[in-house]
Order: C-alpha cells, then sequence, then structure tokens
C-alpha cells in the first residue's frame, strides 16, 4: 500500500502552540513523507486544526520547529471552514489563489484550469465555473475548495492538507475524492488526511497519527489499527456501533406535515438523498414557517441545529455562555443567575472544551462550536427539533453521546427532523424521506431503512433519465 | 478586562483633554459656564446618538438618515400645538412623542415592506417629515410656554436638566441593552441576522423597535431643543445627522453591528460639542474648524481601532 520514496515533505520536531494559557500543540513529532497519505484523527480540540495551520504558515510555532526539506512551496490547505471568497466566481477563486495569473486575458487559463481540476477530482460534477459561489451549496463549495488544493496554479501541489474535506459531501462524491487522494499518493504526493469517519481513515491513509490533548499518542502504519484500537486511542470510551434500537418509542399522533414530510410525535425523521437534492432548503422553510419574524421567547414550536456554522448558527462577537442562552431567554430582564446554571449544566452534559464559559465563541475549535449549537437547541423546550447536517466536524465519541441524548429526547415526547450526508446517521431514524432534485423520491420505515436502499431512491431516476 | 481595552474610555478621555486645553487658554476662567454649556449642547447629542446607536447595531447599512427632519418636525408640531399657552408642556410632549412613534413606524414600512434599503428610505422620507414641517409651519416662530423654556434651560443640583434628561434615558437603554431579553435579541440580530433568526429571535420585531425607538430618542431632542433655544427652527436639526452617526462611531460602537455603547456615546457627544468650543475659543475660522473637526475624528476612531485590534 505504501509507496514512499523516503523523503520528507515536512518534519515537525517537537513543534508547540500555546495561546495564552492554552496549549493546543504540546510537542508533537511528525513527518510526511511524499507518496504518503497520513491520516491525523483526534477529539475535538485535540489540535488538529493548530497543526494544521503550523504546516500551512497560518503562525510559527511557540517552540520546536516545522522544517520543509524540499522548500514549503506547493503545500495546499483544504479548510474545514470554507475559505471561498463568497461574492466572487469559482475561476476567480482559482486566479486569488495562483500567482501566475497577471494581466489581461486571466480569465480563460483560470477556466480552464478549475474545469479540468474539478473533473479530475470529481468526474460529472456539473458545477459551473462561472456561477458565484454563493450560489453554490455547501457540499458544492467544498467540491470547488478541494479542486482549488489540488489544481497546479503554476506548480505542482507536493503536499495537500484536507481538513474534514467529506464533513458536508454525500456518500458517492466522498469516495470520489477518496480515489482521487488514493491516485494523488501513488503519482508521488503527499497528503495529510483529517477525518472522524472511521471508515474513510482506513481507507485513504498509509499511516495514522492519533492526537490527545495536543500531543501524538499513537503514529503507526494503518494496517495496524483497528477501528476498535484506534478508538479507543483516542481516548473515548463508547462503541462504535450506536444507539441501541430498544430504546426506540411507539410513535405518538402526527403533529407535523409540510414540504411532503410528516412527523409523529417522539419521532427521529431523517431526511437524505445526495447532498444538495433540496433538503436543507425544505427543511429552513419548514423551520421558518414554524416559528415567527414578530415573536420570541417561550412556546416556540421549533429549534433549528445549524450544520454551515458561520452562516447560519453561531453569533460571532459573543461569548460561550451567550451563545448557549439565545433560544431560552424568556421575556423581560434576563435571569443571568439561572441562564449561567443552564449553561454550566450543558457544558457538562455535552462536553464543551473550555474552562470558562465567559470565552468567546470562536475560541473553541469547529466541533467544539458545534456541541454549543445542540445545547442551545436541546435546552430549550420546542417539541420539534430541525437539525440540518448537525454532526459536521464532530468527533466519534460526542457522536455516540448526541444520538443518545437524541433517542432520549425523543422517548419523552420531542420530534426530530435530522437531514444528514451521512447514511450511517440516517439509518438511526424510524422513518426516512429521501430527496432528489428537492422532491422526495421514497419514504422509507422500519427495517425499509438500509443503505441500498437509501442509495436506491437517491439515484434511481438519475440512471433511467 | 483592563480599563484602556474599553472603547468608552478614550472617548471619555479625549472629552476631557479638550476640556483642559480650552481652560488653558482662558486660564481657568469661565470653567462652570462651558462645562454647564457642554452638558446641555452634548445632551441632545446624546439622545439622539444613542437612538442612531440602536439602530448601526442592527449592522452595516442600517443608519436613520431622518433624524434632523424628526427633530424639526417633532419640534414645529408641538409648539405650534402649545401656541405658548401656559400649562401645555405635556400636551406638547405626548404630541412631539407621537410624531416620533409616526416616523419610526413609517420608517420601518418603507424598510420592510418595500425593501428599500435604509438609507435610500430614510432620507427620501425625511424630505416629506421636511415638508410636513415646512407647511404647517409657515415662517412662523413659535415660543415655547414659559414653563417650559424655564424647565429646559434650567439646572438641577447644578446640571441642566436636560442632562438629566439624556442621563435617565442612558441608564434606561443601558439596562435594555445589557440586562434585557430585547438588548441580547438586537446584539443578536446585529451579529448575523440569518443565524439569530434561526435560533428564535424575532427578526423583524427587534429592527421595528429600533427605528422606531431611534425616531421617538430624535423627536424628544427635537422637543427639548426647540423649548431650550426659545422656539422651533426649520434647520434647527441640520447639524445633528453627522452629530448622531460621529457620537456613535467615536463612542466605541462598532460599525459591523453587534456591539453597543452607551457610556461611550454620552462621553462622545461631550467630546464633540468642546472640540467646537475649543476651536471658536482659539478663535478658528468657519473652514479651519470643519477641517479640524474632521481630521479629530478620524484620529480618535483610529486611536481606539488600533487599540482594539492590538488587544
Amino acid at each position: 500500500m505504501t509507496n514512499t520514496d523516503g523523503t520528507a515533505v515536512v518534519a515537525l520536531s517537537d513543534a508547540a502552540k500555546h495561546f495564552g494559557p492554552v496549549k493546543a500543540l504540546d510537542g508533537v513529532s511528525l513527518c510526511v513523507m511524499s507518496g504518503e497519505c497520513l491520516a491525523l484523527v483526534g477529539h475535538n480540540g485535540a489540535g488538529k486544526s493548530t497543526l494544521v495551520n503550523l504546516i500551512n504558515g497560518t503562525f510559527g510555532p511557540t517552540s520546536g520547529t516545522v522544517d520543509f526539506p524540499g522548500g514549503a512551496h506547493g503545500v495546499r490547505s483544504v479548510f474545514q471552514e470554507l475559505s471561498l471568497c463568497p461574492n466572487l466566481t469559482v475561476a476567480e477563486n482559482l486566479a486569488m489563489a495562483h500567482p501566475g495569473l497577471k494581466g489581461a486575458g486571466w480569465r480563460k487559463p483560470a477556466r480552464a484550469e478549475i474545469r479540468s481540476s474539478l473533473d479530475t477530482v470529481f468526474p460529472d460534477n456539473g458545477i459551473d465555473v462561472d456561477a458565484e459561489v454563493d450560489t453554490l451549496s455547501i457540499a458544492e463549495r467544498q467540491m470547488v475548495e478541494i479542486a482549488i488544493g489540488f489544481a497546479p496554479r503554476g506548480g505542482t501541489a507536493r503536499l495537500v492538507i484536507l481538513d474534514e474535506p467529506t464533513s458536508s459531501l454525500d456518500e458517492g462524491i466522498a469516495r470520489q475524492l477518496l480515489s482521487h487522494v488514493r491516485r494523488f499518493c501513488e503519482a508521488g504526493g503527499a497528503a495529510i488526511f483529517i477525518s472522524h469517519m472511521m471508515g474513510e481513515v482506513f481507507e485513504v491513509s498509509d499511516r495514522i497519527a492519533v492526537l490527545k490533548d495536543g500531543k501524538v499518542v499513537a503514529d503507526r502504519p494503518t494496517p495496524e489499527f483497528t477501528r476498535q484500537g484506534l478508538v479507543d486511542a483516542m481516548g473515548h470510551v463508547a462503541t462504535e456501533r450506536a444507539a441501541d434500537q430498544a430504546a426506540r418509542s411507539a410513535p405518538g399522533d402526527v403533529i407535523l406535515t409540510g414540504e411532503g414530510l410528516q412527523a409523529r410525535r417522539g419521532e427521529v425523521v431523517g431526511l437524505s438523498g445526495l447532498a444538495g437534492h433540496g433538503q436543507a432548503a425544505a427543511l429552513a422553510r419548514l423551520y421558518l414557517s414554524l416559528s415567527s419574524d414578530w415573536r420570541g421567547g417561550k412556546g416556540t414550536k421549533a429549534v433549528f441545529v445549524a450544520g454551515d456554522r458561520p452562516r447560519d448558527g453561531v453569533l460571532p462577537l459573543w461569548s460561550i455562555l451567550r451563545n448557549i442562552s439565545v433560544s431560552v431567554l424568556g421575556q423581560g430582564l434576563v435571569d443571568r443567575a439561572k441562564e449561567r446554571a443552564l449553561a454550566e449544566d450543558w457544558k457538562a452534559r455535552i462536553g464543551i472544551r473550555t474552562d470558562d464559559l465567559t470565552n468567546p465563541i470562536l475560541s473553541l475549535s469547529g466541533g467544539n462550536q458545534q456541541k454549543v449549537l445542540f445545547a442551545r437547541a436541546l435546552a430549550s423546550d420546542a417539541p420539534v427539533v430541525v437539525m440540518d447536517d448537525p454532526m459536521r466536524g464532530v468527533d466519534v465519541g460526542t457522536k455516540q453521546d448526541v444520538y443518545a441524548m437524541i433517542r432520549a429526547e425523543a422517548a419523552k415526547g420531542r420530534t426530530f427532523l435530522w437531514y444528514s450526508t451521512e447514511t450511517e446517521e440516517v439509518c438511526q431514524c424510524d422513518r426516512v424521506f429521501v430527496f432528489r432534485n428537492g422532491e422526495i423520491s421514497a419514504e422509507l420505515t422500519g427495517d425499509e431503512i438500509t443503505e441500498e436502499r437509501i442509495l436506491e431512491a437517491s439515484f434511481e431516476m438519475q440512471e433511467a433519465s | 478586562m483592563n480599563l484602556t481595552m474599553k472603547p468608552w474610555v478614550w472617548a471619555w478621555a479625549a472629552a476631557a483633554l479638550v476640556f483642559s486645553a480650552t481652560l488653558m487658554l482662558t486660564s481657568g476662567r469661565g470653567a462652570s459656564e462651558l462645562a454647564y454649556a457642554a452638558l446641555s449642547f452634548g445632551a441632545f447629542a446624546a439622545i439622539v446618538g444613542m437612538g442612531q446607536m440602536l439602530v448601526i447595531t442592527l449592522g452595516p447599512g442600517n443608519v436613520d438618515l431622518s433624524i434632523p427632519a424628526t427633530m424639526t418636525l417633532a419640534g414645529t408640531l408641538a409648539l405650534k400645538i402649545m401656541g405658548s399657552e401656559p400649562g401645555t408642556a405635556w400636551l406638547g410632549l405626548i404630541v412631539a412623542l407621537a410624531v416620533g412613534l409616526a416616523v419610526g413606524c413609517a420608517n420601518f414600512a418603507l424598510i420592510w415592506l418595500l425593501r428599500l434599503p435604509p438609507i435610500i428610505a430614510t432620507l427620501a422620507a425625511s424630505l416629506v417629515y421636511q415638508s410636513v414641517a415646512i407647511w404647517s409651519n409657515r415662517g412662523l416662530r413659535v415660543k415655547p410656554p414659559e414653563g417650559l423654556a424655564d424647565f429646559a434651560t434650567g439646572r438641577m443640583l447644578g446640571v441642566p436638566n436636560v442632562a438629566w434628561v439624556a442621563f435617565a434615558l442612558a441608564v434606561a437603554v443601558w439596562v435594555m441593552l445589557e440586562r434585557a431579553v430585547w438588548g441580547r435579541y438586537l446584539l443578536a440580530a446585529g451579529q448575523n441576522l440569518r443565524a439569530a433568526r434561526l435560533a428564535g429571535v424575532p427578526v423583524q420585531a427587534v429592527r421595528a423597535a429600533a427605528y422606531i425607538a431611534v425616531a421617538v430618542f430624535a423627536a424628544l431632542a427635537g422637543f427639548l431643543l426647540s423649548s431650550f433655544s426659545g422656539g422651533a427652527a426649520l434647520n434647527m436639526g441640520a447639524e445633528y445627522l453627522l452629530m448622531s452617526i460621529a457620537v456613535v462611531v467615536i463612542g466605541g460602537t462598532s460599525i459591523a453591528g453587534g456591539n453597543s455603547n452607551v457610556p461611550g456615546v454620552i462621553g462622545a457627544s461631550l467630546f464633540m460639542f468642546l472640540v467646537v468650543s475649543m476651536l471658536n475659543s482659539y478663535g478658528a475660522g468657519a473652514g479651519v474648524k470643519s477641517v479640524l473637526t474632521g481630521a479629530i475624528i478620524i484620529a480618535i476612531v483610529i486611536a481606539a481601532s488600533t487599540r482594539k485590534t492590538r488587544s
């Protein structure tokens, strides 16, 4: 499986990065050879993103060294929080990252380069390179970001860092990416692949490094790990097989219809299908129709858990505390003692990694921000919880905890509407609606909910047409 | 948090500095007169500034440019209805506040129903308000009732009454912003309107309230200013357009939204008046005065913002 020719692209030696008292990275020694795909796994807040930022030069190490034996050119990063300019077109975004495109007539080569890169990584993607990025779905934006990372851009990509690249991609697209990464490494490129999805990690990587609390706790070739061994190395005692099926409650009366969906009291309803086929838009419309522009506070029918955090979820100027409590403030003056107690309670229950809830929300890693958004929704007493791909960037252990929480809340009579790009999550639902081209193509319940049935319903028509 | 990191400290420090610079010229004479004038005129700027602050907190593009016209209209109509008769002060106040309420509702209706950008909506509407004021006034200069004029120019415990009004209002606005649910909603909407809406914040109600509040504040300022200066004049609000925005920015409120600062607006209001009176004392001409005022505003904003990024 390995084709390493023995030359290191990047070598970190005892590299540490401290943010004030916070030791984000606490002495890491690691190197990536050319022709190798290194997977980096660890909990939310274990230091993965910090490590990426050290390698791509966003900031330097507090101590230790980061060396590039063959020079630092050709090091590319594909970020977890998308870094495209939303007001520019796909081709213009490529040109921004391409030092060679200057002067008149840059548009044509930019279009050609991004077109060929997109088609290489994601065959049949159908993305218009003249579309402005903010008109694309989150999955398409992620695809563009990845394609820009692999594009030659006046040189060659030697090391591509992929920070949770598949979190907003559906199965089929993710598979295309994984096989491209394999091809890229076989041709002598190096890749760092960060993901919470164990299946992908085992499929794509040659070697796995496990980060925990800013340190590398395991660094071995992939075949030496088992799934369970890897989860144990990350330090979370949770079984991979999720939420016990026995806890499922008998569904109650239909409490919600709209957008062709039907949901019963105490039911977990999944929305599936390929990414960008209208699920997220249908959920947003449904949520907006259940809540008001003019009335807030108690008695709201629904709450929303965003997956696109910067756009739909996080209030960036605020503390963690205020971000948790915004949906449950009530009326009149804020009861600050109660607010505090509620936030402390949720910090403990969902495991938000911070020593002080008055720290800014942006001081948290992506996965921990997502936990805050979960806490915000679950803390309310709304009978319907709408979730728009809410597990993006959440680590395996936390996912298990949240699945259990969702099951427990459903048993108490809450209804969940859950859009997910991961079939494994959808398979945990009581009822699944599969979307295709903005319409519902199948409704599955109970034993009918299997990966095959969902994929079948997602593709059927496309193959026929 | 360190005191120097609070943005409002800069506005107050600048006000104190300018105050002493002016007194240095007069070698200490006229300190109490200068303080009285600063507190009186600063109060009007503070009242409209706090209103403008609420709207600016809603985020980029949100601003009320109809403040001068609203002040003029409220002052004119209130004084006309009172007709200098004694004992009509409360009636006048109610008329002025009703004008503010109507103007605020009209502004927000344009913004919400017709989806006009707030800058265009309030600027265009202000032409209408100004015209109504001209039409109802017909060049007459009605004096305020004597009791009201005495109140507006009088003082209590050595502090001008209008400054007490501004102070009471500031406390109310501060409580709303820092302690009340409504303030949380306003600040959330200003950071990210979509995220706030999806978190259950009633964003349209919040926006409506902000636009109505700024108009009511402007109407109150217009009513007090016309009582203070012995009658309404058609251009009486003119200087408060730039002033209301300047005091918000100098006071440390973020133009990008989601961040308000009540003490900063008060300090900046005092500072703005003191700068003008300092330049007057130094005998600067009108042109020089404008240039220097602009330069000083820019310097303060830069000082405050570089401080913030470093921290």
